[in-house]
């Protein structure tokens, strides 16, 4: 019960990542909340593991913390340089 | 409620408060660069304490470790990835917030 509660406060702090995500004037301020929103995703995949009982849940949350940190460094490289190559 | 759920309830609500922290952190500041202290610090704070929450929930076992690997994986690289989010926002001359002057 109270992962479902842990759950649901996640859900709001992705959703107020989201509004910056949106407003947010600069670019920069874009790739911040999207890479908050990676690391909150990456704990409410967590929780929603625990929540269904199945321990495979916490694969997928390492896995994805991996990407997210990959796909930021992706993001400003090519924001920087214009190019990935 | 054993111990146990005691004190993963509690952990679990210190993080959720944080996680919240830092998202309304990062409505109210006035600027990217103060954005970064409630985006960066907050969120490794949040999701160690909600994590460790968890593992204490799920006891010694194969997801304690899984989690605490997930733990030591965000500690390293939140800060790193909201360092080189800094870095390119400074090369790129973004003028960092005066107080008094409008934006």
């Amino acid at each position: 019960m109270m992962f479902v509660a842990a759950g649901a406060a996640v859900l709001v702090a992705i959703l107020l990542f989201l509004v910056r995500a949106l407003l947010g004037p600069t670019t920069f301020d874009r790739i911040l909340a999207v890479n908050a929103i990676g690391t909150k995703t990456v704990i409410f995949v967590a929780l929603l593991g625990f929540i269904a009982g199945r321990p495979e849940f916490l694969d997928i949350a390492l896995l994805y913390a991996l990407i997210n940190f990959i796909a930021t460094l992706a993001v400003l490289k090519f924001v920087e340089y214009r190019r990935l190559g | 409620m054993t111990t146990v759920d005691l004190i993963s309830a509690l952990l679990l609500a210190i993080g959720c408060f944080f996680a919240i922290t830092g998202g309304v952190g990062i409505l109210r500041m006035p600027d990217f660069y103060t954005r970064l202290h409630a985006a960066g610090k907050v969120d490794s704070l949040a999701q160690a304490l909600i994590l460790s929450g968890l593992m204490v929930q799920a006891g010694l076992s194969l997801v304690s470790v899984k989690l605490l690997l997930i733990i030591v994986f965000l500690l390293a690289t939140t800060p790193t990835a909201t360092h080189a989010v800094a870095k390119a926002a400074h090369l790129s001359r973004l003028k960092p917030w005066r107080a008094g002057k409008s934006k």
